[in-house]
Order: structure tokens, then C-alpha cells, then sequence
């Protein structure tokens, strides 16, 4: 039974450490859908890693595992296992199209909440954030529309309730 | 390292980077240090050459230096510390790196690297060392900053050495090395690492259910690795108390020779690819297994789905990932080997559950069943001489001369008859290159055990494809009077390959024959050594004897017969109870399937 994982992974802020634990995804052969990384801390000295994969259990205990036992990682949480979260992410899309193309790209970008942060007379961006599946579906809507180009930042996520993940 | 900047210290305690180098290993308890130079760590060869603390041992070789270090801790449960040049240095210490981190050996890898400013720019002699060596090594720094350096390098020796041991490198550029640098001295043992804490003792609850599982077993076995050699004497000695206690059959893998002595009753020989009968029927047909320090190996379990199917699994390790990674366990004990030993001798102590007596002599008597089977046996007779027996011989007579003796060996048929016939009933004696499997490695980890132990007797088993390897380390031999014996059975094939040609690829013996062998006797003579052949089976015992009784090295050419096969063997895809047991053994006939000819 294959399932997906939401991880957060608190690291060390050094040199390196997004090389290892991208190098233990394509040495061990794990999948990875999305991973995104910043730092966290005031001081800087801590990032925060979300990495969303996909397995079986057995897998994902030994991704977790195999993170977990890297040096500089401080602590490593299965968000999908551990409880109800949050998961966002952003994506600037941008959709050429005139005419009623133009028009129902609006129409449609107005219904899902997605901003228009740029235009010109033949062209939008729009900024969209939500979860993978509003991203997908907003996407495959304006695919026929004119859509020309996608940047996305991958998952962010987030326990919800009081329980906090610190080093 | 965060400390350093928080405290600067005052500039009077400034020194050049390369006497803090070596100032830390002199505080991290380093007396020998085998290396090559090189224009990027020239610094730490000046500074090596005034001061009387530390020794250097000049390989041939990096890899060999990476090999030697190797020997060295696991032949003292110290850290092996290395020291090489940037580019090809660090480049040539790599399979080294590799193989240490397979076995869990505990070294640090010094090495040398452009200035700072220079990085980036494939300076002469530059390679990205941290990147080349990330997946080599369980952790690499490169020092950028003066202030970062010795904090650095005990960080290094802490993360070796701690939960599950394995190589670090420090790469230091060489702007860094001359540069003045601030020391601070190492954190007190105890002091909790900003954020790599191995746990070392085992979940107490897991613990208690352990014993229960074990006190009703009815068919029992401890299996044991190189975890418990990992974790010091003391574990050993728990073990062979836990375990005849408890009355249990013990097995070991390849890695974990020497922790239960191979004399005992109890103990039932090696396991696995070429395990006994005994060793690998008693896995096969389990109810409770108890693993500890050992990793589920694919050479240990062979196919998995038929891998010990009736047994409830108790897995002890250190490393949270070796669980459930191969074989799925019923309980798991994360810890340190010898506390985790302690801790199942005090609950089957205090757990007054009487063991099921009359079932596990029932066991017993099966096992002795098996047993029977002589698995080992080999005839030698005519004037060719056995490979099996030149080993059966040359532990008869190095027992018989009562020394302390270590073996190394190469990798192939040699290091797995070096398994079968040389009976080890001490830890830390027996270095092989388990995990990697890298031909090469024998002689310069002997060359690492001799340095460690002078007067004791080194011994690499080799054969005459692995031992060209890594013979340039012949002169470090000459060099520093290190009187290790290379044993080389040679058959002039790449024995293993030449066997697995044998039973899976038609006979058909692509590249593995060793041709065009130099004259080892000679070659050994070119190196300053004594160089002895033994022909015939009536030389054997003449050689071995000459061999141990000379003060200086030896190269001694056992000429063994050319087409000797190591049995039993369990084939590639095969099962515990599908063991090949000889030429003739009606398992022979059953070929090897699709799915096993993939595997190696």
C-alpha cells in the first residue's frame, strides 16, 4: 500500500545539508514530489525542510529513519502520521490568451481566489496559493485558456493546534 | 563551533591552523596517523615534522591509508585517522571511505584542499572533496573559517566514533592551515551534541518483551554482527554470558566473528551466503530470533521472502534505520549493543518464567542433527594442496604458537574459507571487508593492525587476484619493519567469479584467470621481504612454520588447487534450506531462477 507524507525536517543551517538530504532521496531511490526549504530560526541558524514523498510504510519509516540519522538534522516529523495539518503552496501562473479566452481566464481565477498580480493587454499572472489539488485543478482549467507558464514552490506545512516542532 | 564565536578568544592564542589540527588530535588521543603528503596539506607535514606526539605512517597509496585506518580501530575500538592531499588524494581515499562506512568503522579522513579563494576555480589538484565524499562518509565539514577549525575537528572524532561508527572527512583548505587560528579544547565527555544524539539504551518496555519472547521460545537462536564488536570488549563478554545462560544456539555473521568464540558448543559457525548447514537451518527453522548487531544483510538473509518464515524477530541496533529496512521485526531494541545485553541479562534474570526445557533440547538435538552433516569436511589427499586446508593448517599452527594473532583478508573464496576454517574466540582480531567487499583491502588493513599491536602476530589471507591490489604497501612493510604475513592461496583465478562462472554462467570463464602472475617469491624479495612458496601438500606445514618464525615480513604463495569451490553456498535467489553443500549434492542440479541471476 503505497501512501503519501508530508515530512518536516528541522535542520542545521550549514553548508551541505539540503545536498544531503536530497542525496539520500536519489541514493536510497525515494521519491520526492515536493521539497522546499528556508530558514526558521531569529538567528538564522535553523531551516526548516518540507518534503512531500510517497511509498509504502515501510519506506516511509525508513526515509524518516534514514533522515533522522543525518548529522545535522535536528528532528524529523511525519505530518501526514502525527495529526491533522496544514499544507499551502504558491504558484505564479501565467496565461496568454485574448478575446473570451481572456475573459473566462478572469471569470475563473475570480472563483478560485487567485490573484491577478500582473497584466498586460494579451496577458496575466495570477498568484494562487492552496493546497497541491486546488493548484492542480485551477492549472487544468487554464491549460485550453492560454496557459504559458508555472512557477511553483512545493508544499509548505504545518501541524495544526498548540504542538509546535522546535529543535 | 558556535561557542568559538560567541567567546573570541585573545590573538596570543593564536596558532597556525595546522598545529590546531594537530593539537586537537593529540586531545582526541591520536598516537599514529597514516597518510601521504601533498602540496595542499604540506602545512600539516611541517608542523607533523616538529613535534614528537603524534606518528606518521607513509602508505603507498590513499586508499591504502583509508584500509591501514581501518585496521587500526578495528583492531582497538580507537578512531583510525587519516591524512591525504586535495584532488587525487582525496579522490584515491574514497573506496576506503566507502568501506568503512559499510562496516561501521570509525575514522577521521584529514584532507587537504585549495585555499578558500580558490574553490570553485579547478584550481591544480582541486576536486569538490565534501561533494565527491557526501554519500562516502557518515559526515564531512570543509573549514572556511580559522575559527570554525578546531571546533571541527572534535565534532569530527565525536560523530565517528558515537551510535553507529563510520568515516568523516575534514576537508581543509590550505589557506586555512597556515592561517592563526584560535583552539578550544574538545566538550567534556557527556556534553550533549547541538544535534546528532544517538540513543544508547534500549526502550525498557521492549526490553521486558524481548525476554518474554525469548523465555517461551521453543526453538531459539541469537544471531550476531559486527554491532557487538562495535561496541567494545565488555559486549563480547556479556554475550558469551547471555548466552550461555540462557543455553541458546549463537550464530554469526562475517562481520561479528570473535565475539562468541567459535570452540563453544553453543556457537554454531558463521551464517549465511557460505554459512554452515547448522547455522543456516537453525535460522531457517526458529520460532524467536534474536538479532543483535547485525543488519538483515542480503548475503545473511538471502531471498527474503522465504527468510526465516515461522520466527518471531527481536532486532537490536543502534541505528533506528537498520530496523524494519530488510526484514520486518516484532520488537525493536535501539541501542547500544553491550547495553542492550546488559539490560536482557538483568530482565531474563529477574523474569522467573522457566525456559520450555524439554522443547529446546528437542532443538538441540536437531541442531546436532545438522551438525553432524560436517558441512565443512573436504578431503585432502594427493600432493595438491586444498585451500581449505592450507587455512585449517595455518590456524593450527599460529594457535599453536600461543601468540595474540589478527587476520585480515582480501575479498573472494580466500576470505570466505578464511571464515569457515580460522576459528576466532576473541573480539577485534578479524578484519575483512564485509559490506563493500573490496578487493585490496587485506594487506594494508594487517599493515594498520601491526602498527597498533607490534608484537603481536598479523596475518592477511589473501589470494594472489586481491592481493595485486594493494601490493605497493609492500614498501610501507620494508619501511617500518611492520612484520605482517600475506598468506596468499593462489589459484590463479579470480576464485569467486571463476565459481559463480562455474554454477551460473555455463563454465564459460570470461576474465577471471589470472594470467601472467609475477613471481610472488620474487616480488616479495624486490620489497625487502622474505618470499616462500609451498607447491606441494609436504611443503605446506614446512612453509607455514618458516612463515611464522621469521621476524620481517613474508609473502608466503600457497599454490593451491585450481578448481576448489566455496560450499556450502546458498545461491543467488535461493533460500536457508536451499543450500548447495558440495560438488554431487543433489541441490546442484536445481537451477538458479531469473529473479536470482540479477543478483550479485
Amino acid at each position: 500500500m503505497q501512501r503519501s507524507a508530508t515530512i518536516a525536517v528541522l535542520v542545521e543551517n550549514e553548508a551541505g545539508v539540503l545536498a544531503r538530504v536530497i542525496g539520500l532521496f536519489s541514493g536510497r531511490g525515494y521519491n520526492i514530489d515536493s521539497l522546499t526549504v528556508a530558514p526558521v530560526a531569529e538567528d538564522g541558524r535553523l531551516s526548516r525542510i518540507t518534503v512531500v514523498t510517497s511509498g509504502t510504510e515501510m519506506v516511509i519509516e525508513q526515509i524518516k529513519a534514514q533522515l533522522d540519522r543525518l548529522v545535522p538534522v535536528h528532528r524529523v516529523s511525519d505530518l501526514t502520521l502525527e495529526g491533522p495539518h496544514l499544507t499551502r503552496e504558491l504558484a505564479l501562473i501565467k496565461v496568454v490568451a485574448k478575446g473570451d479566452h481572456r475573459v473566462e481566464a478572469l471569470r475563473l481565477a475570480d472563483a478560485f481566489r487567485a490573484r491577478v498580480v500582473d497584466a498586460t493587454t494579451e496577458s496575466f499572472v495570477f498568484e494562487m496559493t492552496g493546497n497541491a489539488e486546488k493548484l492542480d485543478a485551477f492549472l487544468a482549467l487554464m491549460r485550453p485558456l492560454g496557459l504559458a507558464e508555472v512557477s511553483r514552490t512545493g508544499a509548505v506545512a504545518i501541524a495544526r493546534g498548540s504542538r509546535a516542532l522546535a529543535a | 563551533m558556535s561557542a568559538t564565536t560567541a567567546h573570541p578568544p585573545a590573538a596570543t592564542d593564536l596558532r597556525p591552523g595546522a598545529e590546531v589540527v594537530l593539537r586537537a588530535l593529540k586531545d582526541q588521543g591520536v598516537d599514529v596517523i597514516f597518510g601521504y603528503p601533498g602540496g595542499a596539506v604540506l602545512p600539516i607535514y611541517d608542523a607533523l615534522f616538529q613535534q614528537n606526539h603524534i606518528r606518521h605512517i607513509l602508505v603507498r597509496h590513499e586508499q591504502a591509508a583509508v584500509h591501514a585506518a581501518e585496521g587500526y580501530a578495528r583492531s582497538t575500538g580507537k578512531v583510525g585517522v587519516v591524512l591525504v592531499t586535495s584532488g587525487p588524494g582525496a579522490t584515491n581515499a574514497v573506496t576506503g571511505l566507502v568501506d568503512a562506512l559499510m562496516d561501521s568503522i570509525p575514522v577521521v579522513c584529514l584532507t587537504g584542499q585549495v585555499p578558500t579563494h580558490l574553490i570553485g576555480n579547478d584550481a591544480f589538484q582541486e576536486a569538490d572533496t565534501t561533494g565527491i565524499t557526501r554519500p562516502a562518509t557518515k559526515h564531512n565539514y570543509l573549514v572556511k573559517r580559522s575559527e570554525d577549525l578546531a571546533g571541527v575537528m572534535h565534532d569530527a572524532f565525536y560523530v565517528a566514533r558515537s551510535g553507529r561508527p563510520g568515516p568523516v572527512v575534514v576537508d581543509l583548505p590550505k589557506d586555512i592551515l597556515i592561517k592563526p587560528a584560535p583552539y578550544v579544547e574538545a566538550p567534556k565527555p557527556g556534553t550533549p551534541h547541538k544535534s546528532y544524539r544517538p540513543r544508547m539504551e534500549a526502550d525498557r518496555d521492549a526490553v521486558l518483551q524481548a525476554v518474554r519472547m525469548l523465555k517461551r521460545a521453543e526453538r531459539p537462536v541469537i544471531y550476531t554482527g559486527g554491532g557487538v564488536i562495535n561496541a567494545g570488549p565488555e559486549a563480547s563478554r556479556l554475550l558469551r554470558e547471555f548466552v550461555r545462560l540462557t543455553g541458546m544456539p549463537c550464530t554469526s555473521t562475517l562481520m561479528g566473528l570473535g565475539a562468541f568464540p567459535h570452540s563453544d558448543r553453543q556457537f554454531l559457525g558463521m551464517l549465511g551466503m557460505h554459512g554452515t548447514v547448522e547455522a543456516n537451518l537453525v535460522m531457517h527453522g526458529c520460532d524467536v530470533m534474536l538479532n543483535l548487531g547485525a543488519r538483515f544483510d542480503d548475503r545473511v538473509t538471502g531471498r527474503l521472502d522465504a527468510f526465516s518464515p515461522n520466527s518471531k524477530k527481536i532486532h537490536a541496533d543502534i541505528d533506528p534505520s537498520s530496523i524494519n529496512k530488510n526484514v520486518k521485526v516484532d520488537v525493536a531494541l535501539v541501542g547500544d549493543a553491550g547495553l542492550t545485553i546488559a539490560a536482557l541479562l538483568e530482565a531474563w534474570k529477574a523474569d522467573e518464567t522457566p525456559v520450555a526445557a524439554p522443547a529446546q533440547a528437542q532443538w538441540w538435538q536437531q541442531i546436532e542433527e545438522w551438525r553432524a552433516k560436517d558441512c565443512l569436511r573436504y578431503v585432502q589427499q594427493g600432493s595438491i594442496i586444498k585451500p581449505q586446508h592450507a587455512v585449517k593448517r595455518l590456524f593450527e599452527m599460529t594457535k599453536a604458537t600461543g601468540r595474540d594473532t589478527f587476520i585480515s583478508t582480501e575479498v573472494g573464496q580466500h576470505q570466505m574459507w578464511a571464515a569457515q576454517y580460522f576459528g576466532f574466540d576473541e573480539p577485534n582480531r578479524w578484519m575483512t571487508s564485509g559490506g563493500l567487499g573490496t578487493m585490496g583491502y587485506g594487506l594494508p588493513a594487517a599493515m594498520g593492525v601491526q602498527v597498533a599491536h607490534p608484537d603481536a602476530l598479523c596475518i592477511d589471507i589473501a589470494g594472489e587476484a586481491s592481493i595485486l591490489m594493494n601490493i605497493q604497501e609492500m614498501g610501507t612493510l620494508a619501511q617500518y619493519r611492520l612484520p605482517v604475513k600475506v598468506f596468499i592461496l593462489n589459484n590463479e583465478y579470480m576464485g569467486m567469479v571463476r565459481q559463480w562462472q562455474e554454477l551460473l554462467h555455463g563454465s564459460r570463464y570470461s576474465e577471471s584467470y589470472s594470467e601472467a602472475l609475477p613471481d610472488f617469491v620474487r616480488l616479495a624479495e624486490a620489497f625487502h621481504a622474505r618470499g616462500l612458496r609451498a607447491k606441494t601438500a609436504d611443503e605446506l606445514d614446512g612453509v607455514i612454520a618458516e612463515m611464522l618464525a621469521h621476524p620481517g615480513p613474508v609473502i608466503a604463495d600457497i599454490c593451491v588447487a585450481k578448481d576448489e569451490n566455496c560450499f556450502p553456498m546458498i545461491p543467488s535467489g535461493a533460500a536457508h534450506n536451499e543450500m548447495i553443500l558440495g560438488p554431487g549434492s543433489e541441490q546442484n542440479a536445481r537451477s538458479v531462477t531469473d529473479e536470482g541471476m540479477v543478483l550479485v
